[in-house]
């Protein structure tokens, strides 16, 4: 047999093949709330189930605050998480070491991680307690505590990264793995194809998770391709793969610690493709009834809301109170507020922040090109409001 | 010329047809000028020309003792081995592999040695776990090797020919150069090296000749290097694996085989971001770095030869960012003239910022306009390579324009 096929046999038919049968959807709830199969019932603790649900509504809160303060002018970007607050579900399976490498809806990991609202809105406000000093636009996050990398906006280009790493975890010996978010859409990016042909060849522990919810800003998924979506692509690469209801916290937390069991013990890449719709624009410079009608919108929101459908199991277990809610989502609603107000009252970063860490030292040029902005806006303090950034 | 090719075929060469630079006559199809059979002619007259008559070059023990740039390093009583440029590279990497675990080559084709044999012997002595092939895709390779950097581990990573950087372009640029800064600090890709054969080999054309050095010094955060012989290379090449910023290492192919030093077997580095001066001299500076050095040897002793008591200093950068302006400046306020040169296309190119920050340090000092001898405005041809490249009479001309404005 020919070496680039080696289980490939020979056929007298001439036929063209350009689909198998489409990949099921692996669902552990109903839309309401009902596990559709007792033997798939999710075994996690009360305290663990609320600990989630509780994030699902404060992610929910706070980005409903924060998009509304982009409106007002109070801060310059945000993206919501509308609609995709099952994610939640994928964080939970981890190991909290694991490292992840989001693309830049996934606020969700983070709160389910630790990352506290001070933070949020720290970084949103770009002020001196952002760990990213200032640097980058809101919604931008990256903690190393948290092991959660840094976000950048250009798409896709976390995908081999996360190879590498897990490659490096692999090397460590430390059984973690790293976990990769992407959309659909950057799912047509050079940089998908590369990052799953490297973690299949070289045998990394990494779980790919696509975030599949419908659009790319404006594109539909139609346009974005036209095979059967993204898991059928983990195939062609030689990957584990499942597609999953992503608005099924249930059925994203069992995939997901699935998944990382085969990526730690096996030390190779699977791929999960998560169905959802973005209920949300994509930021807050897209309004999208300029290309979908907001009765779409909201027949989805009613129809499959990861919430409710939390919700609803929690309420089958006995484990949540009708109106407990409303309470949750107050609560939310004033420590967001309350960290919102403390963010924005602080100063931006000192503006020695602008020319650290370029390099790991600061070379000549920039030595001087610091001396020469110091100067300047030692010059003319009230023109580069020198007052709005903290003292060096 | 004829003759000599003509005997060579009947003799029956049974030898591997990889011919050298010396073994003038038997490369027809090189369009390198400056072989040995050219030597009679003007403006060359003689004077040996090249890599292999480098006299820049330490090839022998006592070579290396005498030389004051190697003692300033620490270098100069060193034990030695001769070794070409491919010999110190790999070298190099077998040390980084052997005393960091965390370290690892990755590549197309790197396990069994590599096109041009650099990482020949690596894969057997430390596994193909540690020095592995990788898939057809530089983006990949770049990311990957992002990855494993941002995890604090040594990733040193092969792009196979410099012409095919440009895919990796996007995770160089916007990732691997901003991972520190854009991250307030949280993480860095510091770890990350990438190796890239560069610049022209006599054959190559279009896609396997390209200086993209240009593109990359365009990058805060990046660090950019080329060396110019074994000896700067091993050290270069240390120093750059172990910076704790992202570096992008250019060599020049054209050396790998042709350039031969006696290079310190040991552990050493060799600065970074500091130009040295390969000759001093007091009315002109000639900068320039990678292969295109040995050019400027060729231009400068033309020079003194055809101008008695000019005398012109040399100045090799290794690092082109962020790069040692000062030790320029320097020169160029002593001389007063500045020929800046190198393969890559003139517009845009390196030696534009060179010119541009000197006129700015060094304005009244400066004797005559800044020359710049660079590669033409086309893709690097093939056939007409002796008039795209910056070779030595080009060179010459142009410190002769500068000398005699």
């Amino acid at each position: 047999m020919f070496p680039g096929a080696l289980n490939s046999e020979y056929s007298h038919e001439l036929k063209f093949v350009s689909s198998v049968e489409s990949i099921q959807t692996y669902q552990v709830m109903d839309s309401n709330g009902s596990v559709l199969d007792p033997a798939h019932e999710p075994q996690v603790s009360k305290e663990e189930a609320k600990a989630m649900y509780r994030n699902m509504l404060t992610l929910n809160a706070m980005d409903q605050i924060l998009y509304e303060a982009q409106r007002q002018g109070r801060i310059s970007f945000y993206m919501t998480s509308f609609g995709e607050e099952a994610l939640i579900g994928s964080a939970a399976a981890l190991n909290p070491k694991d490292l992840v490498f989001g693309q830049y809806r996934e606020a969700g990991v983070l709160l389910q991680r630790g990352f506290t609202l001070e933070q949020f809105m720290n970084q949103c406000f770009s002020n001196e307690r952002d760990l990213g000093k200032g640097r980058q636009m809101p919604i931008h996050y990256g903690t190393k505590e948290l092991c959660f990398q840094t976000i950048s906006s250009p798409l896709a280009t976390q995908i081999p990264q996360a190879a590498g790493a897990a490659y490096g975890m692999r090397r460590d010996g430390n059984k973690l793995c790293t976990i990769c978010y992407f959309g659909e859409g950057a799912a047509s990016e050079g940089d998908f194809h590369a990052g799953l042909n490297m973690a299949a060849t070289l045998g990394c522990p990494v779980i790919f998770y696509c975030r599949n919810n419908g659009y790319a800003i404006s594109t539909p998924s139609i346009e974005q391709y036209r095979g059967d979506g993204i898991a059928s692509r983990g195939i062609g690469y030689g990957i584990d793969t499942i597609r999953v209801d992503g608005n099924d916290v249930w059925a994203i937390y069992a995939a997901t610690k699935a998944a990382r069991k085969i990526a730690v013990e096996q030390n190779k890449p699977v791929l999960i493709e998560a169905m959802t719709y973005r209920v949300s624009h994509h930021s807050t410079s897209d309004d999208s009834s300029a290309y979908r009608s907001k009765k779409e919108v909201e027949d989805w929101s009613k129809r499959d809301n990861p919430i409710s459908r939390m919700r609803n199991w929690m309420e089958n277990k006995g484990w949540w109170m009708k109106g407990e809610d409303a309470e949750i989502t107050k609560s939310a609603k004033t420590r967001v507020l309350e960290a919102f107000a403390a963010a924005e009252r602080l100063k931006k970063p000192a503006i020695h922040h602008l020319f650290d860490e370029v390099y790991a030292e600061l070379p000549p040029e920039l030595q001087r090109e610091k001396a020469d902005i110091e100067a300047l806006a030692r010059k003319y303090p009230d023109y580069y409001q020198v007052n709005e950034f903290a003292r060096s | 010329m004829l003759r000599h090719c003509v005997l060579a075929l009947t003799r029956g060469n049974m030898r591997r047809a990889r011919p050298s630079v010396v073994s003038a006559g038997v490369r027809r199809y090189s369009t390198a000028t400056d072989s040995s059979s050219n030597n009679n002619i003007e403006p060359i007259r003689g004077l040996p020309m090249g890599v292999s008559n480098s006299q820049l070059l330490h090839r022998t023990v006592a070579a290396v003792q005498r030389s004051s740039n190697l003692k300033t390093l620490g270098l100069s009583e060193h034990e030695t081995q001769k070794m070409n440029m491919c010999q110190a590279i790999n070298d190099a990497m077998r040390i980084v592999l052997a005393t960091d675990e965390t370290a690892v080559v990755f590549g197309e084709d790197v396990a069994f040695g590599g096109v041009f044999r650099c990482t020949v012997g690596l894969a057997d002595e430390f596994g193909r776990e540690r020095v592995f092939n990788t898939p057809l895709t530089e983006q990949g390779i770049a990311g990957f090797g992002i990855g494993l950097a941002s995890m604090g581990q040594t990733a040193v990573a092969e792009i196979q020919f410099a012409d095919y950087v440009f895919p990796a372009f996007d995770q160089i640029v916007n990732e691997a150069a901003k991972f520190r800064y854009r991250s307030g600090g949280e993480f860095n890709a510091g770890g990350l090296t990438i190796r890239t054969p560069c610049s022209a080999v006599g054959h190559g054309g279009h896609y396997h000749s390209q200086s993209p050095e240009a593109f990359f010094a365009h990058v805060p955060g990046l660090r950019v290097v080329m060396p110019r012989s074994p000896i700067q290379a091993k050290g270069l090449l240390l120093s750059a694996i172990r910076d704790q910023n992202p570096v992008v290492f250019f060599e020049p192919k054209i050396l790998y085989r042709s350039a031969v030093e006696q290079v310190p077997v040991g552990d050493y580095t060799i600065p970074l971001s500091q130009a040295e001066i390969l000759k001093p001299g007091d009315n002109v500076t000639v900068v320039g770095y990678g292969a295109q050095i040995y050019a400027l040897e060729n231009a400068i002793q033309m020079i003194e030869r055809d101008f008695p008591g000019a005398s012109c200093e040399l100045i090799d950068l290794q690092t082109i960012l962020p790069y040692d302006a000062e030790t320029v400046a320097r020169s160029v306020n002593k001389t007063g003239r500045l020929v800046v040169a190198h393969e890559a296309p003139r517009t845009q190119g390196f030696a534009a910022e060179l010119a541009a920050e000197i006129q700015e340090r060094c304005f009244l000092r400066l004797e005559s306009p800044i020359e710049r001898v660079c590669g033409l405005f086309v893709p690097h041809p093939l056939v007409f390579e002796r008039f795209y490249m910056p070779c030595a009479v080009r060179t010459y001309e142009a410190i002769k324009r500068s000398l005699t404005f």
